[in-house]
């Protein structure tokens, strides 16, 4: 049976990294699932864990009535989903819910927050890799308000 | 042009043959797909990829890709109502009488794709010129290798050929379908197309390409494609130009060197990509 320090080792955002490490990160892990329709996070909530996806979809999506619920981006297996845990007031800001079965690490934010704080080294390594998803995300974001799929005839 | 080439430009190909609509498919609220069958003697065949210019009699003529290529001369061009023609096009009913000239320019590159992964990427519309591609690739699913789809939309209306591309999925073919913009029920995905890209399950070395949506998609597609590890020359995407003449000699549609209707509307990458994206001056 795989370790934490396993599943995440297989992850993109975690590829790479020192086995110390990999352990330093799975030590606030916890394996985990969800079945369709189950929440991974609900807007206005603490934000006190964020997943690692191995495999399955989820959505990320925001109530709006009267217009419904308004899906605002999916991820599948290899993304994270959720920020929220990196900045105060740690609230997510967006409901996360699964479209079909999930398998998943969730990761305690506070715990490793407290880790990167100890360790600088090892914080910064951390912060460099969600910043380049965080940076993905915003180009994929920008992309998006381009309008890709323009009026044309044929 | 010398004199022996302009001699090479038949009539045929500078007067509109008479094709009536057979059936008129909606496709979504603007979209229409005519099922068209000649009058008269049929057109040449097209190739994949190719395109006919369009008359809607009294009204105008447009540029459009072939969508389909059935028996007996039958042809199918799937548009979008963005302007009298087209939308005059669009409104033509079943028993009407439309003008088609060509098949004019390139088409994909299907024969040297042959026995390669092969990844096919619409935007929008885009999936109507890909769609003969991807009849062709099913037709002879065993010359090819792993094959993809790729399909990006602003909305889940906007998707087009649903059917069809869920039945590419039984052919061994994968199919992934995004939009930018969704509500529930809707569970696909929702981001944008070039996302996709790093999903495909195939050999980067050993893939073809072919990318057809606006000229904004393909150029942000074709970069997550070179990412990938594609080969730029085995990358053919179809560029859509001001199309008048569809002969080469009236020059509306030059992109530098090239005259789109003549010399593509199918070109490879390295042909295209120092003149797309450059500002007019």
């Amino acid at each position: 049976m795989k370790s934490i320090a396993d599943l995440l080792a297989e992850q993109p955002t975690f590829a790479g990294l020192p086995m110390d490490a990999l352990e330093l990160i799975a030590g606030c892990g916890v394996n985990t699932g969800f079945e369709a329709g189950q929440y991974l996070l609900r807007e206005g909530d603490p934000a006190d864990s964020f997943f690692v996806l191995r495999s399955g979809r989820v959505a990320l999506e925001m109530s709006a009535p009267p217009r419904g619920v308004l899906v605002i981006e999916t991820f599948g297996g290899g993304d994270v989903v959720g920020w929220s845990w990196l900045f105060p007031p740690y609230r997510w800001h967006f409901d996360a819910v699964a479209l079909e079965p999930v398998r998943a690490v969730a990761l305690d934010g506070a715990c490793l927050r407290g880790k990167c704080e100890e360790d600088p080294t090892f914080g910064f390594e951390l912060t460099r890799r969600f910043a380049h998803l965080l940076v993905g995300r915003l180009q994929a974001t920008r992309v998006r308000l381009l309008d890709l799929y323009g009026d044309v005839a044929s | 042009m010398s004199r022996a080439e302009a001699a090479a430009i038949t009539a045929d190909a500078t007067v509109p043959v008479a094709h009536r609509v057979l059936h008129r498919v909606e496709e979504a609220d603007d979209t229409a797909t005519l099922v068209l069958e000649p009058v008269d003697a049929p057109l040449a065949a097209p190739r994949p990829g190719q395109f006919h210019m369009m008359w809607a009699f009294g009204v105008g003529e447009v540029p459009i890709s072939v969508s389909a290529i059935g028996p007996a001369g039958t042809l199918s061009h799937t548009v979008r109502a963005v302007g009298p023609v087209t939308a005059a096009l669009v409104a033509t009913p079943p028993g009407g009488v439309i003008g088609l000239r060509g098949p004019f320019g390139t088409g994909w590159p299907l024969e040297d794709a042959a026995g390669r992964h092969v990844v096919l990427v619409a935007g929008g519309l885009g999936i109507a010129p890909l769609r003969p591609a991807l009849a062709h690739l099913l037709a002879r699913r065993s010359s090819f290798g792993r094959a993809a789809v790729l399909v990006g939309a602003r909305s889940p209306s906007g998707l087009l050929f649903t059917a069809e591309l869920e039945a590419a999925r039984e052919h061994d073919v994968q199919v992934e379908v995004t939009v930018d913009h969704a509500m529930r029920p809707w569970v696909g995905d929702v981001g944008v197309v070039t996302e996709l890209v790093p999903r495909v399950d195939l050999d980067a070395d050993a893939a073809a390409a072919m990318v057809c949506g606006p000229e904004l998609m393909m150029r942000l597609t074709v970069r997550a494609l070179l990412e990938r590890g594609l080969a730029p020359e085995r990358i053919a995407v179809a560029l859509e130009r001001n199309m008048q003449c569809a002969i080469g000699t009236c020059g509306h549609c030059q992109l530098g060197p090239l005259f789109v209707c003549r010399d593509g509307p199918v070109l490879t990458w390295p042909r295209v990509a120092t003149s797309l994206g450059v500002r007019e001056r």
